[in-house]
């Protein structure tokens, strides 16, 4: 492996853990707050790519479209949130699975209904359609460097906000002890609406962006989903600075193990991974709850 | 979850199990009465579904343990049987050593065998943990088999593995329809005798407790982790041998079989039977699969039924087809 095809590998790594990244920051705090197991987050990832395919196809506007889907999504998730989910968040973790289980079959169905089964394009805008030459005979595509400022920048903004805030303090104290967080006077339900409100936000946001690397389908969602779901519990359930770094970790892993190793084993390391450190720290790198 | 000892009457529950085998076995004269051979098709694929539900409530229903890796065990039993019989018809070795067998004698066991130890090994590090954790960790598991077996290009990776020459049972042929299904029927018996008797030892007592109460368990000096263990790996192998008879009867497997969403699926058939009895899942498997083929006849959305469904029985029916049997059975007896 020679320097160029490492360093593209390793930045189609950081790039893949970034929007790991925005996935699970909403998961992890879903889960940390609430306790709640939300299998609808890979929807609402789809819903963001569907809602900016569906803009670009009217406007021809990739920068409209992602400025408008992504409040979009961010309003489906407080709907869903507001409608659904907040009836079970004292309910057993068995019935969370299985309602929003349901949901994803509901929401495929209905995207399915609106975009139909084939694939809608999204194309990569004209902007940044084009290589970078980053140096000598290294380029990389653009589009994907975009990508990965983006999901940095939100991610500096994100711990910022979470570290730094009196709202952030919050929603950490929310994590940690939602009972005495409570007792102390913090709204948790209105903090967990705006979470999840902000984290369906950054959901669709990931959505959009695979938009045009990936495909917009049905389904889509799924497998970013359970990647998400490895970081969330490699990071340790509810905490920020543990999903950055796994998300990071897991797209660098991933990324190497599919051009190092043979395929079979390649799609595997993650999830080895996953074992290795949950095996010596059963509650994630970072455990929230004491 | 698990029920509650006062209403706990083991002869009703063999009676029941005696029921619905009697039920299953008549489907064949039925379906020659009315002349639609589809109909053992269907059944058949119950009956194997029911299998893999069965095993999957013995941890969910009487362990508490929500696992979403069923269909990843399932689909190793499937893999084992093909793979075997892949080795038989090119005379080829697996691994460079063992020759493959299309007899089933040794296919079932090996498949349970081999989906039961990958369950211990998955096993044990996922019941280190628990709740979330436990869920998220079973359903990557389930991703890892998936992903293993779409990679195996040597066995048809995500197109999945035909089975090309007839599969035998001690020399005989395994898959003639009425023989197959009454051998898959003979199957589903004898693993609901075997998990009802479980569950009533002093075992199954241990599993159950330790779904109430892990902290009380743990002060009366039992450790719960080797028995969910024990009861995790029994699972596997007999999810494993359900996903071997899909594999045989349909004579191919593929990662299809294994994704997460069949996982969810097997999930929903022990909800929606009633995980409170050993044979409530064989109700779930029955009607979920029925009402699959009705809904996907009747509409190309059948899934958003479906989607809605699920949540109307999460929200309304917590105990599962059984609580309707209950309920229509005490209205009947108070007229």
């Amino acid at each position: 492996m020679d320097v160029a095809l490492f360093t593209e590998q390793l930045l189609n790594g950081v790039q893949l853990g970034v929007q790991l990244f925005l996935m699970a920051a909403g998961l992890t705090l879903v889960f940390g707050i609430m306790n709640m197991i939300n299998l609808t987050h890979g929807s609402l990832y789809m819903i963001g790519a569907f809602v900016a395919a569906a803009l670009f196809g009217h406007t021809g506007s990739f920068l409209l479209a992602l400025v408008i889907a992504v409040p979009a999504t961010a309003l489906a998730g407080a709907l869903l949130e507001a409608a659904v989910l907040r009836h079970f968040y004292h309910r057993g973790h068995l019935d969370q699975v299985l309602v929003t289980f349901g949901l994803i079959l509901v929401l495929n169905e209905i995207v399915k209904m609106i975009w139909g089964a084939v694939p809608v394009p999204l194309p990569v805008p004209q902007l940044l359609s084009g290589s970078v030459t980053l140096f000598a005979d290294v380029t990389y595509p653009s589009f994907r460097l975009a990508i990965l400022g983006v999901g940095a920048v939100v991610a500096l903004g994100l711990y910022a906000v979470v570290a730094h805030t009196r709202i952030g303090m919050w929603v950490r104290a929310g994590a940690s002890n939602r009972d005495i967080a409570s007792a102390m006077g913090v709204n948790v339900e209105l903090i967990f609406s705006l979470v999840f409100a902000a984290g369906a936000a950054l959901a669709g946001l990931a959505g959009i962006m695979a938009g045009p690397i990936n495909a917009v389908q049905v389904g889509m969602g799924e497998p970013v989903l359970i990647l998400a779901l490895v970081v969330t519990v490699i990071g340790g359930v509810g905490s920020i600075k543990g999903a950055f770094i796994a998300a990071l970790m897991i797209g660098v892993v991933d990324t190497f193990g599919r051009v190092l190793l043979p395929p079979a084993l390649g799609s595997m390391m993650i999830f080895m991974l996953m074992a290795v450190i949950l095996a010596w720290r059963p509650r994630g790198l970072f455990p929230v709850h004491g | 979850m698990a029920s509650s000892p006062a209403s706990y009457r083991p002869s009703s529950d063999m009676m029941a199990i005696t029921v619905i085998v009697a039920v299953l076995a008549a489907v064949p004269v039925v379906a020659s009465l009315v002349g639609d051979p589809f109909l053992v098709k269907i059944a058949t694929r119950v009956v194997v579904f029911a299998i893999a539900a069965v095993a999957l409530n013995l941890v969910l229903g009487f362990g508490g343990l929500v696992s979403l890796m069923h269909a990843g065990l399932f689909g190793i039993g499937g893999y084992v049987v093909a793979i075997l019989a892949f080795h038989a018809d090119d005379s080829s070795r697996l691994f460079d050593l063992f020759p493959g067998t299309t007899e089933l004698s040794i296919g079932l066991p090996l498949a349970m065998l081999v989906a039961g130890a990958a369950a211990a090994v998955m096993g044990l590090v996922s019941l280190r943990t628990s709740g979330v954790y436990f869920i998220m960790i079973t359903l990557a598991f389930n991703q890892m088999l998936y992903y293993f077996f779409v990679a195996l290009q040597q066995y048809g990776g995500e197109d999945g593995l035909q089975i090309m020459s007839d599969l035998t049972l001690f020399g005989h042929a395994a898959i003639g329809r009425m023989s197959f299904y009454y051998g898959c029927l003979v199957a589903l018996a004898l693993v609901l005798v075997v998990v009802q008797r479980l569950i009533n030892s002093r075992f199954g007592m241990v599993l159950r407790a330790s779904s109430q109460n892990e902290r009380r368990l743990t002060a009366i000096g039992i450790a719960p982790l080797r028995y969910r263990l024990t009861a995790f790996a029994l699972s596997g192998a007999i999810a494993g041998l359900a996903g071997a008879l899909l594999a045989a009867g349909q004579q191919f497997i593929s990662p299809a079989e294994m994704s997460w969403v069949r996982s969810g699926d097997l999930v929903v058939m022990c909800v929606l039977g009633g995980m409170a009895r050993v044979w409530g899942p064989v109700l779930g498997a029955a009607v979920f699969l029925v009402l699959e083929i009705v809904l996907s006849g009747w509409s190309t959305h059948w899934q958003l039924a479906f989607g809605l469904l699920i949540i109307l029985v999460v929200v309304s029916l917590r105990g599962g087809l059984i609580d309707l049997l209950h309920l229509v059975g005490r209205r009947g007896a108070s007229r």
